[in-house]
């Protein structure tokens, strides 16, 4: 720490000579942060009540005809209205509130055909756990998802979610999760994670994070900060206060740290942004300019490329700080990016070797380079799906689009067709990629998202413009 | 590799220091002339844009001070070559000047590969400053990706003057 401070001074001194103002790195932070907001607290697993007689039915839903459930949502249920921090109007509305979150969640994914709290009656406290199954069989709701809050003596809240199969009258499943009310929303995220899972087969996503740019005024004068949220939206958060330029942020799989580039020295320099400490270091001590980072997928490793007299190539750097940095690429042309595929042996990169942006893979040390894609068009931006079997990328055709092809660089489809989609990031369960959408000429951006169908494509409803999404794993 | 930075900031700023000493210089030492200047805030009298300002190179350069490139190329053409001769003979001629040469990409790449182009642009520049004499010590890059551009539609205009290295004079 005091190396890093004395760096810092001499930094200043070298600047306050040029026309950049002498800024410390950490001067573009924002000071009001609670790191409970931004990193990731434990959310406890809990038991919850049953009749005890749901346990080894097993439903098999096709594949085609998951999509199409019908699924109620009704409020939760409270044992006692009682007040929380959660809601200023008592647990009771907390329920409504934890329904109506799970509702939108499948909702505003395409998933199932949810019918929400609102629209629904509202079951008693001992209803939860013994469904009026009268009430739901005339609502041509195939599938019930019930839930309760119970605020503890200790302050927090215990969740509880159910899902039935209303017309075999059985508990598929149930969970519990013990929360701090600042968290109320993640205990409806894993409901709503829950039923996914269980209805489709498929991994939970929704009780994740994504960091990204927000970006405010004109074209020519924008301001970008690093910001993170939700994986719905909610709890929005700035992290940079916007007096330098911040891009391409990523999360590290422990949501403990984000790298991301500022120019907050008037140069371009991957920083390593400590949740916990609230303070940033260099993730590199070099004067060169460091760029796109990325995490390994077991946090202990960075790639970033840095240029050198103009030649950007790959480096691979220990997150913990300090050893040698390991260049992983080598040669005139650009080679840029890096993406691990989940076993952290592999690395899809882009390169203009061939004279254009093409992808390539490598392993993980550098060894055996080989270019992927031969379908026409430039590859740029790969990221290798956290399930391993596609790879996504920004297809440059004139226009930008996003689009998927195997390890292989085969199969290719492409998804989205906007004038400039670029830069895709993965769900964490691999079925469904955000990306951003640039407007031509008044260069507006915007977060979207779509699954490998390409058929559900969906903005992402964010405070202001928003560029460069990077969608972490689901919460520890 | 910061000593290095230090040591070059400082022997310019000596340099500089030392110039303003010397009786040759071109510069008119502007407080010398101007005998009855007790007051030294407001100076509505001739500021001249001093030699080494980024105001008098860019009056002096008039458009020379930017090259542009073609779509994703950073070679340096003919018409590229004598603009950066102006601009050579311009720091050869005040060696007290410092520049940084900034690298700009068009808004249609993507945004990592564009901060690498910028780099590639701006050290191009750089590279025919030094090959024309222009001590390295006295030359910066940066790069600026697509971040700044100068012309914000979008159309092959635009991005032709977006596709660019400015050369700045570092103020003192």
């Amino acid at each position: 720490m005091i190396r890093f401070s004395l760096f810092a001074s001499l930094t200043g001194v070298a600047l306050s000579l040029s026309a950049t103002p002498a800024l410390a790195q950490n001067d573009d932070l924002m000071t009001d942060l609670d790191p409970a907001s931004i990193g990731a607290q434990d959310v406890e697993e809990t038991t919850v009540e049953g009749d005890g007689d749901g346990e080894g039915i097993s439903v098999t839903v096709t594949a085609d005809a998951w999509q199409d459930l019908g699924i109620a949502i009704a409020s939760f249920a409270t044992n006692r209205d009682v007040s929380t921090p959660a809601n200023s109007q008592g647990t009771a509305a907390l329920g409504l509130e934890l329904a109506r979150v799970v509702y939108s969640d499948l909702r505003f994914n395409g998933l199932f055909r949810p019918v929400g709290p609102d629209a629904l009656p509202r079951p008693s406290y001992p209803e939860i756990t013994d469904p009026a199954w009268n009430t739901w069989r005339g609502r041509s709701a195939e599938m019930l998802v019930h839930g309760y809050v119970r605020a503890n003596d200790d302050g927090r809240l215990t969740v509880g979610c159910y899902l039935y199969d209303v017309a075999l009258q059985s508990e598929l499943v149930r969970e519990g999760w013990v929360v701090n009310p600042s968290e109320w929303r993640r205990a409806a995220h894993k409901c709503a994670d829950l039923v996914y899972s269980r209805l489709s087969g498929e991994d939970p996503f929704f009780d994740s994070r994504i960091a990204y740019i927000a970006e405010t005024g004109p074209k020519d004068n924008r301001i970008k900060r690093l910001a993170i949220m939700d994986s719905d939206g909610a709890n929005h958060r700035f992290i940079t206060n916007g007096q330098s330029t911040a891009l391409t942020p990523r999360y590290s799989p422990d949501y403990s740290k984000i790298a991301y580039l500022s120019y907050v020295d008037g140069n371009p320099r991957i920083y390593v942004y400590d949740i916990g400490s609230g303070r940033q270091t260099l993730v590199t001590q070099s004067a060169n300019p460091t760029f796109a980072p990325r995490w390994s997928p077991d946090g202990r490793y960075i790639l970033y490329s840095m240029a050198v007299g103009g030649n950007t190539d790959i480096y691979r750097v220990s997150a913990a700080g300090g050893g040698t940095p390991q260049r992983l690429t080598s040669g005139p042309a650009i080679e840029v990016g890096g993406s691990y595929s989940p076993d952290g042996s592999q690395i899809v990169f882009e390169s203009d070797q061939s004279g254009a942006q093409q992808c390539y893979v490598m392993n993980s040390d550098g060894s055996n380079q080989r270019r992927i894609s031969f379908f026409g068009g430039r590859c740029a931006s790969p990221e290798w799906s956290p399930r391993g079997d596609q790879i996504a990328f920004t297809h440059i055709v004139g226009d930008f689009h996003i689009a998927v092809m195997n390890p292989q660089g085969r199969n290719m489809r492409t998804l989205t067709n906007g004038w400039q989609d670029e830069g895709p990031t993965w769900a964490p369960n691999g079925r469904i990629i955000q990306f951003f959408r640039t407007e031509r000429n008044s260069g507006d951006t915007s977060i979207w998202q779509v699954d490998l169908t390409g058929e559900n494509e969906r903005r992402l409803r964010t405070p202001v413009g928003a560029s460069d999404p990077a969608w972490g794993p689901v919460l520890p | 590799m910061n000593r290095l930075i230090i040591a070059v900031t400082l022997s310019s700023a000596l340099a500089l220091g030392a110039c303003k000493k010397e009786p040759p210089v071109v510069t008119p030492d502007a407080p010398q002339d101007t005998v009855t200047q007790p007051t030294p805030t407001p100076t509505p009298t001739s500021t001249a844009p001093q030699p080494g300002s980024q105001s008098h190179f860019s009056s002096a350069m008039a458009g020379a001070d930017t090259i542009y490139f073609d779509t994703d190329r950073y070679n340096i053409d003919n018409e590229d070559m004598t603009a950066l001769r102006r601009q050579a003979e311009y720091l050869l001629q005040y060696t007290g000047a410092r520049a940084t040469v900034e690298g700009h990409a068009d808004e249609r790449g993507t945004r990592d590969y564009n901060l690498a182009l910028g780099e590639r642009r701006a050290n191009a520049a750089k590279n025919y400053l030094v090959s024309l004499g222009v001590p390295e010590s006295r030359l910066r890059t940066v790069s600026y990706g697509e971040e700044r551009p100068v012309a914000t539609a979008s159309n092959e205009q635009a991005w032709a003057r977006n596709r660019r290295a400015v050369t700045v004079m570092i103020e003192r």
